[in-house]
């Protein structure tokens, strides 16, 4: 969990979603990012969501690292991804 | 169950009916034709066009089961806000909007997934768990479900009567109000902000191991995720739904 | 359906017509002070900030906050214009001049890139930094600069949109050749002057 701070902005990676399935055609808060900052791994929908309108910083709740940063604009999608070594996304989900 | 979704299209719904839940918060029955279906707690997106094409887009949770025929959503007016007062003091029935969804897999619950479940809202927090109770109700679920919701006052706790109900017909579910500004004459309820000892006096044990969902303003589900991973809680079957500074009410 | 779609009695934001001749393309006024953040709010205590000029350097350059506060310092009354089209006009600020800062600095640099607590950094022009354009603030209103708006201080450079006014700055490095910082990175700008509406890249 993250630390309990001044932090009234932030969301959570699920409010990314909408954005996310512009790109990706899988729900996307569901599937898994390891982070390239501490190695642990979680649910996109996990992630915390900053940036407001400019764009989604979606950022490690444990070390902060920014894992997936997307902005979009003038008929562009421009995604950086370094912040994630690997990502999971189950093609099936249990009934 | 495929987890590959067709693309997310821009869809016209017509407005079939406005519920005034409280004096702010409104809810917009629609009807949409193209509606595929969701799980509860997802959510919508809304798109607004004026006419110098000028758009806004927000997003409000879906407050109707995924069983019921017709998609609902829950909005609460803010002050400042550019699309809610649209939303819940111009539109018509008979007027249309465009939306897309279901958005969002993560914060969901099936009655399948069973539980026990701890839901706890703030303010319009309540709308996403609101589908899953009514999802509960409607297919009389045993899973047992506690719901522990923060208002400011009773007037402005949403779905109150359709909560006392379920919660007097519905088996396996419990809620619990507090109300933190105010109480009317005679509340024997919690009065305050929710801390850890109101959550160990009204929650599961740890060792049920519980699925939790928080939601409403960032700052209440921030407090209350923390104090469920203190209490032992497994911090992956703690889901938070943030709703920004404003997200309503505390 | 091929007609566009209209929602009925939707204004959206309009706004008062004496600003708007203030007021860059696009650009509407807000009353209160919007907040956006790329990351959590720093929060580095006064005895442990420092600010730097590092890089294309004669040699490096350092205050502690207690330096910072012997400089000579200005009030200055500016209209600020956010990337997100919110505006504020004549607010008021208090820091140090850049030209302060740089006074006796040696160097060829051409461009500087503003660097932050919490990993944020912004790129300008190094002419876009001098000659009466920018400052390091640290109260805005008469009052110490909040946390959550860059205190205990930010870049204010605001002829350029304000991303480019860094919260919690920390330094600046001088570079011979231009870096995109955070945002530009991501397909803003790279230079950002609200009056030609230079919002994103390409703009």
């Amino acid at each position: 969990m993250s630390d309990v701070s001044d932090e009234s902005l932030r969301l959570d990676g699920n409010a990314a979603a909408g954005l996310l399935a512009e790109i990706f055609p899988f729900e996307m808060t569901s599937a898994h990012t390891s982070c390239a900052g501490c190695g642990q791994t979680r649910p996109i929908g996990a992630l915390l969501l900053y940036g407001g309108e400019m764009g989604a910083i979606l950022r490690c709740p444990h070390c902060n690292c920014a894992q997936l940063r997307i902005v979009r604009a003038r008929g562009r999608y421009v995604i950086d991804m370094r912040g994630v070594t690997l990502m999971q996304i189950e093609t099936t989900t249990q009934a | 169950m495929v987890a590959i979704r067709p693309r997310l299209a821009w869809q016209r719904t017509t407005v079939r009916e406005l519920i005034e839940e409280t004096p702010r918060v409104r809810s917009l029955v629609l009807d949409a034709p193209g509606w595929q279906g969701h799980s509860a707690g997802q959510h919508l997106d809304v798109r607004l066009t004026a006419e110098d094409g000028y758009q806004a887009e927000r997003s409000y949770s879906i407050a109707s089961a995924p069983v019921e025929p017709h998609v609902t959503i829950t909005v609460e007016r803010l002050d400042d806000g550019e699309v809610s007062p649209y939303l819940t003091d111009e539109l018509h029935p008979g007027d249309e909007l465009e939306l897309r969804g279901p958005i969002g897999g993560w914060f969901t619950w099936r009655p399948t997934e069973g539980g026990p479940l701890l839901l706890v809202a703030g303010g319009s927090g309540i709308v996403p768990l609101m589908a899953m109770i009514r999802q509960k109700a409607a297919l009389r679920s045993p899973v047992p479900v506690r719901l522990l919701y923060s208002s400011r006052a009773y007037e402005e706790i949403i779905f109150r009567e359709e909560l006392d109900r379920l919660a007097a017909e519905v088996g396996e579910l419990t809620v619990e109000h507090t109300l933190t500004r105010s109480q009317p004459e005679g509340w024997s309820g919690y009065n305050r902000r929710i801390d850890r000892a109101m959550l160990e006096e009204f929650t599961w044990a740890a060792e049920e191991r519980p699925l939790t969902f928080v939601c409403g303003p960032t700052p209440l589900v921030e407090s209350v995720a923390t104090l469920c991973v203190e209490m032992g809680y497994a911090p992956e079957r703690v889901k938070t739904e943030r709703f920004g500074p404003t997200g309503g009410a505390v | 359906m091929s007609d566009p779609f209209v929602s009925r009695g939707f204004q959206g934001r309009r706004q008062r017509a004496e600003a708007a001749q203030r007021l860059p393309p696009g650009q509407y006024l807000v009353e209160g002070f919007p907040v956006l953040s790329a990351g959590p709010t720093p929060r580095t205590p006064l005895d442990r900030w420092d600010f730097t000029i590092v890089g294309e350097i004669d040699q490096p350059r350092r205050w502690t906050w207690d330096e910072f506060q012997q400089l000579p310092h200005e009030t200055i009354t500016k209209d600020i214009h956010c990337v997100t089209k919110w505006s504020k006009l004549d607010t008021t600020w208090r820091g140090v001049s850049l030209d302060t800062l740089l006074k006796d600095v040696t160097t060829s640099a051409d461009y500087v890139l503003a660097f932050s607590d919490g990993g944020y950094t912004t790129n300008l022009p190094l002419e876009d930094v001098t000659g009466g354009k920018a400052w390091i603030v640290h109260e805005y209103e008469g009052a110490p600069l909040a946390p959550e708006h860059g205190g205990p201080a930010r870049l204010l450079v605001p002829h350029l949109y304000f991303w480019k006014s860094a919260k919690w700055v920390r330094g600046l490095r001088l570079l011979a050749h231009d870096e995109p910082g955070f945002w530009e990175s991501l397909g803003y700008n790279n230079y950002g002057d609200p009056w030609k509406e230079q919002r994103y890249a390409g703009d």
